[in-house]
């Protein structure tokens, strides 16, 4: 009863005048219109401008095809190596105290830190022509450098973190006690993981497989460098889209960009799907 | 007491079993991975003599490559970190039709290939652009210019600022501005003296983050900058055309240059973070 005259004082310091709120909401919007909604929107209109016809024509020629393939050979390829990786990576890092621990957490976000160029250049550095075993793989036939090999590679080093990063804070925020009693009741060490471990942190897994994944589709600096952008061949999506657009063929390079674009829609939509739907499961890695 | 607990936690911790598979896994991927090949990267610039790498170094190339890089990234981080945290003041403070939307919508940099974000800003703001079209019209150049890579950078390092600040303010407890407004306080001076000074470091931290991204950023820059040597030429695409040369040694010295730089600013981002976790106990 004596919250009532409580509540109603306060209001004019406690927040901003209407006027002052809509001018702030207003700004906000429009700079997110100009630097995130109307990129977005010209992605789509670009690509459908010259009509459903071109659209398709630009989808379905064979080199944008090999790209597509390709793409999602490598993320097929890079995603689950990070996965397994990355659980690994959480659980040393979250169940247990040990020396250089700190020093490993940094280690692990490097990646993130490293340009995407850099990603491709040290790789060129290991395994090209000129490179520490370039010579060694020629003489023994193997192929890294412009090969998928290569593609995989830069890959991996750009997507290394995401799904330790969800995983650590998640973990820690669990902590180990489930784990605990499965062992005192004497469940195996695997049959702990597969049931306990796991499925306990399954849906920030699933969010940091999610962004891995986007990523591992989307790479261009450190998959450019490392593939020689040979048309038809070892040029992904985001290459391709390169290729076309270089080559002044615009409506066939936002067709390509037009798919990215939608996974990259649908990522955000599955992302925030995750965080409304399983929210506390999610937020222990929000704070990240 | 704690102490006490801490320890048997600890003890309790060593009882799960597979910490050598996993730290053996980890270490192995991450050697192979990342470090063997940074290492090489290391090597490579070192084994060029220091009279070699200071020539790359100071040539006025590099020099000016690097200048733009790490200038526009600067630019781009200060413009986030005005509308960055203006953003998450709006989606945290106040209820507005559409905020869901602008809070997913938020992360669509990420989200988002550099290619893809490239192409599209060059078709926005390249002269026959919708927004470069008005540009002109004002008489600025905005595509294939220094202010290019500028826009490109925003774009791509939006999120930073707005995901670093957001939880912070949605935890900042709405005690002290009470506190702050029955004792007289203005808004305004609630807003500057109370608020900012607590998220201040959440903000430093997104900005350094920012900048870090911006500095490498590629994909989406060089689609609307033109590329000019010497005027809107970037960093990372300086190591890609002297890659294309065979100019291996040009290349790892540019590139160890950037790597030490955005490894200063990791660890300065880290010293935040444990700073003002032990001052303020949040971020």
């Amino acid at each position: 009863m004596s919250e009532a005259p409580l509540q109603a004082q306060p209001a004019a310091h406690k927040s901003e005048s209407r006027l002052v709120r809509f001018a702030l909401i207003g700004l906000a919007f429009s700079f997110l219109a100009l630097f995130l909604f109307l990129p977005l929107a010209a992605v789509f209109h670009e690509a459908f401008r010259r009509g459903l016809d071109v659209y398709l024509a630009g989808l379905t020629e064979p080199d944008a095809l090999s790209a597509i393939r390709l793409t999602l050979l490598v993320a097929a390829i890079a995603v689950p190596v990070n996965v397994v990786v990355g659980i690994a990576a959480a659980w040393a890092i979250a169940r247990y105290q040990f020396f250089g621990r700190n020093v490993l957490v940094s280690l692990v976000d490097l990646p993130f830190s490293v340009s995407p160029v850099i990603a491709g250049l040290v790789y060129v550095l290991m395994f090209g022509a000129q490179g520490y075993f370039g010579p060694w793989l020629r003489a023994n036939d193997i192929e890294i450098m412009f090969a998928l090999p290569g593609i995989v590679l830069a890959t991996l080093f750009v997507t290394f973190p995401f799904v330790a990063r969800e995983l650590i804070p998640h973990m820690e925020a669990i902590g180990s006690m489930d784990e605990e009693a499965a062992l005192t009741l004497g469940a195996s060490p695997w049959r702990m993981f597969w049931t306990i471990s796991l499925p306990n942190v399954k849906w920030s897994l699933l969010y940091g497989v999610l962004l891995c994944n986007a990523r591992a589709m989307g790479e261009f600096g450190a998959v450019a460098v490392v593939s020689g952008r040979i048309r038809g061949l070892t040029a992904t999506m985001p290459l391709h889209i390169e290729i076309l657009y270089n080559e002044y063929n615009g409506a066939a390079a936002f067709a390509v960009a037009s798919l990215l674009a939608g996974l990259a829609l649908v990522t955000l939509a599955a992302k925030t799907f995750l965080e409304w739907r399983y929210a506390d499961s999610i937020a222990a890695s929000r704070h990240s | 007491m704690s102490a006490a607990t801490q320890k048997r936690r600890w003890r309790e911790h060593n009882i799960l079993p597979g910490f050598g598979l996993s730290l053996g896994v980890l270490l192995t991927a991450l050697t192979l991975i990342v470090l063997a090949p940074l290492a090489a990267l290391v090597l490579r610039a070192a084994s060029a003599g220091p009279a070699e790498i200071y020539a790359i170094a100071t040539s006025p190339r590099t020099l000016a490559a690097l200048r733009l890089s790490f200038g526009a990234a600067f630019i781009a981080a200060l413009v986030n970190a005005v509308f960055g945290l203006l953003i998450a003041w709006v989606l945290v403070r106040y209820s507005f039709p559409g905020r869901r939307l602008i809070d997913a919508a938020v992360d669509l940099p990420f989200a988002l290939p550099t290619a893809v974000a490239g192409i599209a800003l060059a078709a926005v703001w390249a002269p026959n652009g919708s927004l470069g079209a008005l540009a002109a019209g004002l008489g600025w150049k905005v595509a294939y210019t220094p202010l290019g890579v500028m826009i490109a950078l925003v774009f791509v390092s939006l999120p930073f600022v707005v995901r670093s600040v957001q939880p912070v303010l949605q935890e900042a407890s709405a005690d002290v501005e009470e506190a702050a407004a029955l004792l007289g306080a203005s808004r305004l001076r609630t807003v500057f003296c109370v608020i900012l000074p607590g998220i201040a470091p959440a903000l430093l931290t997104g900005a350094t983050l920012a900048f870090a991204r911006a500095v490498g950023e590629y994909g989406s820059v060089i689609f609307i900058a033109g590329n000019v040597p010497m005027v809107s030429e970037i960093a990372p695409l300086l190591i890609v055309i002297k890659l294309e040369q065979f100019d291996y040694a040009g290349a790892a010295v540019v590139g160890m240059l950037m790597l030490l730089i955005s490894l200063t600013l990791l660890l300065l981002v880290n010293a935040l973070q444990a700073w003002s976790r032990r001052r303020l106990g949040y971020v």
